[in-house]
């Protein structure tokens, strides 16, 4: 096990370098730079474009720019954003709680409502109560995440002149504020992650239910109760496990959308505005951030299956 | 539980939902224009002004930078030598500056005699040796230090501080600008001292003689500014400047976003603009709450044929490409949906330098006769021989008004026989393709903080000389380049008008290079407890909120 774990550390760090590599690529063959940007629409010469690109290096070649930036990346200094020229992690680090606590609370939202009521529909299988289910979680598939919180905004607006706060206060300072202003996007985000995940564990626990060894703890005369909660759910759960946890790692850097409608200071706005920017540092730095966050959390799942599953070992 | 569910969340999103539909429908439009700066209340000291800026600050040194997310959040920690007044923007008022400068006889020496009560927010005094430090790092900015606008006081010799609270400006020779160019609101007064320590110390950290002190910022999301107890301004009535306790400026990108903040009233204004749907939304929604500013603005889009590629090489074709846009019937159309309104040449229609309206219906492409002129650009481009013209237009993907002027044009050309493909790039693409020349047809902009010849007639000299990296229409042409540099040093204002006049002509009519399609209009819809802000003809200047209040509701 403990060979395997290695194992798996090590093959991030191929990983993580193949995708510094292709995201350095590929910014650098979008046409524009942060310098052409920063000066559009004023009336700057020739002279000032070209004396930026050279203080910011953009006049290097790629594969001098490349070897600064692997240079910078192995003494752990990720640079200076292009556009604000403060430190890459800070920038990160002033977004950062902002998308863990929303990935937070989007995913116990999803889960305390998908697992419940997939459970629900599974068992009570071709009734009014599974076709209520299956119609909540397609219209959580069908409507964007986006359009709900624009419809809950307005909603709030429109009933109580009330919008969520615009600023982020950390929940240790003031809970009913960071509260009040991340609920909204939580439910909106979380109703989506919900549906996806509330689909999956009815379709597994339907599966599980028509083992051999369900029947024979029925045969036994366990309660029902037991015999889905103890037999069935926790064998049904290594999959919804997995679209949990991708999920997880999907909503912290991936809600750009919601991000704007709520005017949410996270890591997708950030990225975003990166790559409007041109902002090379930061744009390698997040998208690396948020490789190690999917590399993590999939290494996580992984050392899950083996708590669930007591069958996997991995040797 | 489901049903549970169902049977109490449905009905109050579906009366939520009529009750958003009915608002829309029955509440009336508030049109309430509030006076800002006169009007003869007396203004109220206290209160934090919580406003939108809907972009984040590059650096913080604004002889660097060249937007107005800048300003917006920096200027109330600066003063300026002069500034535009409050209650008129169109003159020029001293700031740091006693009085108004004195001209040489030979127009070519301007001193400037300065206040001897400005302090810099750490408690030092400001003399001549920091206006000197900060006009010389503008003007004659040393190697590895940007100054994009130090080509705009090229005019300029030499800064010297005579004595300690005395500044003079030597000039090459008289120029018509260069006074009102002094109240440029990028060029905030730095210390000295600072800049000898470290050039780039601005970039980073926030140290003015300006009405607020700096108090915090979060990246991304707001910055905050504080009363200066020891800012110099008063009032008329002798009462301390700043009004203002406090100001957060909220950083909101997203425009739906912001108009949400105004809205909910975490936000009183947003100082750039907001289209006339929006502004209508915020009416609707607010009707005993808003106030609304409007005003022309000195922003406009260019129609820029490359004149390096066939066939707009050939003067005829540009000015068909000019005659087959109505812009009389464009202005009236687009106006109602984004924030484009005026009809006017190159320089902001209804201001100091504009043209008649009879003068610029002789320009081709100007007169109201939408339909000769649609006639006189079908037999110019059959007389170039291309009257089938078709060509990708290049646009940047920003919608407010970029995308429907663009669609508007597209559409008038269809009705000549042009066939124009919008080529639509994020604006990164968009300008490395206008600076390589890599474009047949674009759409380019241009927003100034003053009705001055001299930055709007910035993108006209020629591509090769002075008009480098701006002039994207790529041509040379010395006659236009000894109209314009004729004009920036005549300092007699009827001869520099009808200079300006005459270049206008050559260069949309006689020459078409490149002209406007619609000049912008500028909407500010606010609370209406924020005072003392009077709306400009520019979202760059008037900006350090000194006399800006709040009115107890």
């Amino acid at each position: 096990m403990r060979r395997y774990i290695v194992g798996r550390l090590l093959l991030m760090i191929p990983t993580l370098i193949g995708v510094a590599i292709l995201t350095f690529v590929i910014m650098r063959a979008v046409p524009g730079d942060i310098v052409a940007l920063r000066y559009a629409g004023s009336n700057v010469p020739q002279e000032i474009i070209d004396q930026e690109r050279h203080i910011l290096g953009l006049d290097k070649p790629m594969w001098a720019q490349f070897a600064d930036w692997m240079s910078s990346i192995s003494r752990f200094d990720l640079g200076q954003s292009l556009w604000t020229g403060h430190s890459v992690v800070d920038e990160v680090q002033v977004r950062m709680p902002l998308s863990i606590e929303l990935a937070v609370l989007a995913t116990l939202f999803a889960v305390a409502l998908a697992i419940p009521l997939g459970v629900m529909a599974a068992v009570k299988q071709d009734t009014w109560l599974d076709y209520a289910i299956r119609i909540f979680s397609i219209g959580g598939l069908a409507m964007p995440s986006f359009w709900i919180g624009i419809m809950m905004v307005l909603v709030t607006l429109t009933l109580w002149g009330w919008a969520p706060p615009l600023v982020f206060t950390s929940f240790f300072e003031d809970p009913v504020a960071n509260l009040a202003q991340l609920v909204l996007p939580a439910i909106a985000v979380g109703y989506r992650y919900s549906a996806v995940s509330m689909r999956m564990t009815r379709s597994t626990v339907l599966e599980v239910l028509r083992e051999d060894y369900v029947r024979t703890a029925r045969a036994k005369g366990l309660r029902e109760t037991l015999v889905v909660v103890r037999h069935a759910l926790r064998n049904a759960l290594l999959p919804v496990v997995t679209v949990v946890s991708l999920e997880f790692a999907f909503l912290i850097g991936g809600l750009v959308v919601t991000e704007q409608v709520f005017n949410l200071n996270g890591i997708g706005k950030l990225l975003v505005d990166a790559v409007a920017h041109r902002d090379y540092p930061l744009i390698q730095a997040l998208v690396l951030l948020l490789a190690t966050v999917f590399v993590l959390v999939n290494f996580v799942v992984d050392m899950v299956y083996v708590v669930l599953d007591p069958r996997i070992r991995y040797s | 539980m489901v049903a549970v569910l169902r049977s109490r969340i449905a009905p109050v999103l579906v009366l939520a939902l009529v009750l958003a539909a009915c608002a829309q429908q029955t509440a009336k439009p508030a049109t309430t224009v509030t006076p800002s700066v006169a009007g003869g209340e007396k203004p109220i000291s206290g209160g934090t002004l919580t406003f939108i800026v809907n972009a984040e600050p590059p650096s913080y040194d604004g002889h660097r930078e060249t937007t107005f997310a800048l300003l917006h959040p920096i200027a109330p920690h600066y003063s300026l030598l002069y500034k535009f007044d409050p209650s008129d923007l169109t003159k020029v008022i001293p700031d740091v500056a006693a009085e108004q400068p004195t001209v040489s006889a030979d127009k070519t020496t301007v001193t400037v005699k300065l206040r001897q009560d400005v302090k810099f927010h750490d408690g030092t005094g400001m003399t001549s040796e920091d206006i000197k430090a900060t006009y010389d790092k503008i003007i004659f900015p040393p190697t590895g230090v940007l100054s994009p606008r130090a080509g705009a006081y090229a005019v300029v010799s030499a800064v010297n501080a005579t004595d300690k609270y005395t500044v003079e400006f030597k000039l090459k020779y008289p120029s018509a600008s260069f006074l009102t160019n002094l109240a440029s609101p990028w060029n905030f007064i730095y210390s000295a001292a600072k800049l000898k320590t470290d050039i780039h110390f601005y970039e980073k950290n926030i140290m003015g003689t300006g009405p607020f002190l700096y108090d915090g910022n979060t990246k991304g999301q707001d910055w905050k500014g504080k009363k200066n107890p020891d800012y110099f301004g008063k009032d008329k009535d002798g009462t301390k400047l700043p009004y203002l306790d406090a100001y957060k400026a909220l950083i909101i990108t997203d425009a739906n976003a912001g108009v949400t903040a105004i809205r909910s009233k975490q936000a009183m204004i947003e100082f750039r603009g907001f289209t006339p749907s929006q502004r209508d939304d915020l009416s609707r929604s607010l009707p005993n709450d808003l106030a609304i500013q409007e005003a022309p603005w000195i922003c406009v889009n260019y129609i820029v044929p490359n004149t390096t590629k066939k066939p707009f090489d050939d003067p005829r074709v540009r000015r068909a490409l000019s005659l087959a846009v109505d812009r009389w019937g464009g202005g009236e159309a687009l106006s109602k949906t984004t924030i484009v309104k005026d009809v006017g040449g190159l320089m902001r229609p209804k201001g100091p330098f504009a043209m008649s309206d009879a003068d610029l219906a002789k320009i081709s492409g100007f007169g109201k006769d939408a339909a000769a002129n649609k006639t006189a650009a079908k037999a110019l481009l059959a007389a170039a021989g291309v009257p089938n013209l078709s060509f990708k237009f290049l646009n940047r993907n920003i919608t407010t008004p970029y995308e429907p002027v663009a669609v508007y044009l597209i559409n008038e050309w269809k009705s000549v026989g042009i066939t124009a493909t919008h080529d639509v790039k994020e604006t990164s693409a968009y300008q490395a393709d206008l600076r390589a020349g890599t474009f047949e047809v674009a759409l380019d902009f241009n927003c100034d903080f003053l009705d001055e010849p001299d930055l709007q007639l910035a993108k006209f000299w020629s591509a090769s000389k002075a008009g480098k990296g701006l002039n994207f229409a790529y041509y040379d042409d010395t006659k236009l380049d000894g109209l314009i540099d004729a004009q920036s040093r005549e300092t007699d204002p009827a001869k520099r008008l009808a200079l300006v006049g005459d270049i206008q002509r050559y260069a949309m009519d006689e020459m078409a290079y490149q002209y406007p399609v619609l000049w912008w209009y500028r909407i500010i819809p606010y609370l209406s407890v924020v005072r003392g802000w009077k709306i400009g003809s520019n979202h760059y200047t008037n900006q350090d909120l000194t006399t800006v209040w709040l009115a107890k509701k």
